[in-house]
C-alpha cells in the first residue's frame, strides 16, 4: 500500500512540473487530452469483466463503453483542435 | 515478477512524454499521438495479462464506445467544446465509479473483503459519481438545456453539508464493513450523485472554467482512487497527472479572477450584488454606426481585439479574422489580447481563434499585451465585458474589485460591440461604456464584422 502511495505522490509532482509548462494557448486541448489520459480508467473496467457473468460483469462492459468514450472522444476531439493551431 | 506493471509504467512514461509535448503549439499534436500510443499499450497489456477475461463483452463495449465518442468528437463544433468536455470528463468519472461498484459487488461478502478495499472502493464511487454528474450539470448548463445562471435557493449551503454528511457517513459505514452492504453502497452512490449537481449548479456563467477545471481534475482522482481500489499502477500514475493537470488548471483560472476556489464553490456571485451596483449610475455612451467606427479604423495603426464568451456565441471568430486581415494588408499592426478566463473553459478563445486560421503568435496573454495598451489606437472589445470593466481596478465596492482585467481603457479610443447594454456575468454595469474615449457598436458580433469590413472596404 505504501508503494502505491508513494507512486501516486510521486506522479502528481511529475504531473505539476510538466503541466506548469503549458502555454495558456493550449489550456483546452490539454484539458480534453489529459482529459482522455483519465479514461484509463477503462483498463480497470475490462479486468472487472473477469468475473463471469455476474452484477460485476455487467457493470465492467458499462465501465468499458464509458471509459471508451472518454477516450476516443477525447484523443479524436484533441487532435482535432491541435490541427488547427498553426505558424504565421 | 509481474511484467504488466513495467508496461503500464511505460504507458505512464508515455503519457509524461504527450503532455511534455503540449508545451508548445508546434509539438503538441505529435504529443498527443504520443499519449494515445501510452494508452493502447495500457488496454493491449490489460487484455493479454488478465485471464479469463469476457473478450466479448469488451469487443461490444469499445466498438459501442468508440462510435458514440468518435462521432461527437468529429461532430461537434468549436463554439460547442466547453460542453464536449465536461461531457467526455463525466463518462471518464462514471467509468472509474462504475469499475469501483464492479468491485464491490465481486468481493463484498467473501474473504476479499477488507477495510482497504471498501474504504478506496467508497472514495472511488464518492469521486466518480460526482464527476459523472457534476458534468453532466455543466453540459447542459453549457448546452442551455438547463439555465447557464448560478441557480440557488435558500439553505443550499446547509442542504448540501447534511449530503456531505450522509456522504462521509456512508463510506465510514463501508470502510467498517458491517451492517447492510447493498444498502451502504446505495446510499454512498445516491449522497454523491445528489452532491454532484447540487454543488455544480450553483455556479454559472463566467465562473464555468473553474468548474471544467475542477472537474477535470476529479475525473484523474476518480481514475487514480480506482487504481488504489485495483492496486493497478497504470491507473494511479495516470490519474495522478490528470488531476495535478485540473488542479493547475483551476488555480490559473482562479487567479484570473482573483477569487478563492472557495469562493467559487460557494460563493454564488450574481445573485443578490446584482441589483444594487447596476441601478445606481447612469452612464453616457456613445453609439456608433459601423460606417463611422471604419473611419475610426482607417485612421489607427495599432488595433487590438479583445473576445470575449459573445464572440463564441454569435461565432464570429472567422469574421473577426477577415476584419484582422484587411487591416493588416492595410499595414497596420493587429494583436489579439486574451483573458485567462474569458469564454467559459480555459484557453477557449485560443481555440475558436485557431479554427478560424489566427496564427497563435498574434495572441497574447494578460501579462503581454497590457503594455501594448498605452500605445494602441483601437481595442476593439468583442461580446467581452468584465475582464474590461476597469471598476476592477479601484472600485473597492464592485464585486470584481481585484480582479486583474485587460486595460482596453488606456488605448486611445475603445470600440466595444455588444448586443444590448445588458450588463455582464457579474450584473454590474460596466463603467467603461461610459468613458470619454470609449464608443458603442450595437449589434450581433458576426453581423457589426461582416458590415463593418464593407464599409472598411468602400473607404
Amino acid at each position: 500500500m505504501i508503494d502505491v502511495i508513494t507512486i501516486f505522490i510521486l506522479a502528481m509532482f511529475i504531473g505539476f512540473e510538466v503541466i506548469t509548462k503549458v502555454p495558456p494557448t493550449l489550456h483546452t486541448p490539454l484539458m480534453s487530452g489529459s482529459n482522455a489520459i483519465s479514461g484509463i480508467s477503462i483498463v480497470g473496467a475490462i479486468i472487472a469483466t473477469q468475473t463471469g457473468g455476474s452484477v460485476g460483469t455487467w457493470l465492467g462492459m458499462i465501465a468499458v463503453i464509458f471509459g471508451t468514450i472518454n477516450v476516443v472522444g477525447g484523443y479524436l476531439v484533441t487532435d482535432r483542435m491541435l490541427k488547427m493551431f498553426r505558424r504565421k | 515478477m509481474e511484467y504488466k506493471n513495467l508496461f503500464y509504467v511505460l504507458a505512464g512514461v508515455l503519457f509524461i512524454m504527450g503532455l511534455k509535448r503540449m508545451s508548445h503549439p508546434k509539438t503538441a499534436r505529435s504529443g498527443n499521438t504520443v499519449s494515445s500510443l501510452g494508452m493502447l499499450i495500457a488496454i493491449v497489456v490489460t487484455l493479454i495479462y488478465f485471464g479469463n477475461l469476457d473478450f466479448r463483452l469488451i469487443a461490444v463495449g469499445i466498438i459501442i464506445g468508440t462510435i458514440i465518442g468518435g462521432f461527437f468528437a468529429v461532430k461537434v463544433q468549436m463554439t460547442g467544446m466547453p460542453q464536449m468536455v465536461a461531457i467526455f470528463n463525466g463518462f471518464g468519472g462514471g467509468a472509474s465509479a462504475l469499475v469501483a461498484a464492479a468491485e464491490f459487488f465481486t468481493k463484498a461478502g467473501t474473504p476479499a473483503q477488507t477495510h482497504y478495499l471498501m474504504g478506496t472502493v467508497g472514495i472511488s464511487i464518492f469521486v466518480g459519481t460526482l464527476t459523472f454528474t457534476g458534468s453532466f450539470i455543466a453540459f447542459a448548463k453549457l448546452q442551455g438545456i438547463i439555465s447557464g445562471q448560478p441557480i440557488t435557493f435558500p439553505g443550499q449551503q446547509f442542504f448540501n453539508g447534511i449530503i456531505a454528511l450522509v456522504m462521509l457517513g456512508s463510506v465510514v459505514a463501508l470502510t467498517l464493513g458491517t451492517g447492510n452492504m447493498p444498502v451502504i453502497i446505495a446510499v454512498v452512490i445516491l449522497s454523491s450523485a445528489l452532491l454532484g449537481i447540487t454543488l455544480t449548479i450553483p455556479i454559472g456563467g463566467a465562473d464555468m472554467p473553474v468548474v471544467i477545471s475542477l472537474l477535470n481534475s476529479y475525473s484523474g482522482i476518480a481514475a487514480a482512487a480506482t487504481g488504489f481500489v485495483l492496486l493497478n499502477q497504470g491507473l494511479i500514475i495516470s490519474g495522478a497527472l490528470v488531476g495535478a493537470s485540473g488542479l493547475i488548471l483551476t488555480k490559473i483560472m482562479c487567479k484570473g479572477m482573483n477569487r478563492s476556489l472557495a469562493n467559487v464553490i460557494f460563493g454564488a456571485v450574481g445573485g443578490e450584488v446584482a441589483g444594487a451596483a447596476a441601478a445606481t449610475r447612469k452612464l453616457n455612451i456613445k453609439s456608433y454606426s459601423t460606417e463611422e467606427a471604419a473611419m475610426i479604423f482607417d485612421a489607427a495603426d495599432k488595433i487590438i481585439i479583445v473576445p470575449g464568451y459573445g464572440l463564441a456565441v454569435a461565432q464570429a471568430q472567422h469574421a473577426a479574422r477577415e476584419v484582422a486581415d484587411f487591416l493588416m494588408e492595410k499595414g497596420k499592426t493587429v494583436l489579439y489580447a486574451i483573458h485567462p478566463v474569458a469564454g467559459r473553459m480555459p484557453g477557449h478563445m485560443n481555440v475558436l481563434l485557431a479554427e478560424a486560421n489566427v496564427p497563435y503568435e498574434l495572441l497574447k496573454d494578460l501579462d503581454e499585451i497590457n503594455p501594448e495598451f498605452e500605445d494602441c489606437d483601437v481595442a476593439l472589445v468583442l461580446g467581452a465585458n468584465d475582464v474590461v470593466n476597469p471598476a476592477a481596478r479601484h472600485d473597492k465596492s464592485s464585486p470584481i474589485y481585484g480582479m486583474p482585467i485587460l486595460n482596453v481603457d488606456k488605448s486611445r479610443t475603445v470600440i466595444i460591440n455588444k448586443r444590448t447594454m445588458n450588463p455582464g456575468f457579474a450584473g454590474i454595469q460596466n463603467e467603461l461604456f461610459g468613458y470619454d474615449n470609449s464608443i458603442m457598436v450595437f449589434g450581433d458580433a458576426k453581423v457589426m464584422l461582416t458590415q463593418l469590413l464593407a464599409d472598411l472596404k468602400e473607404l
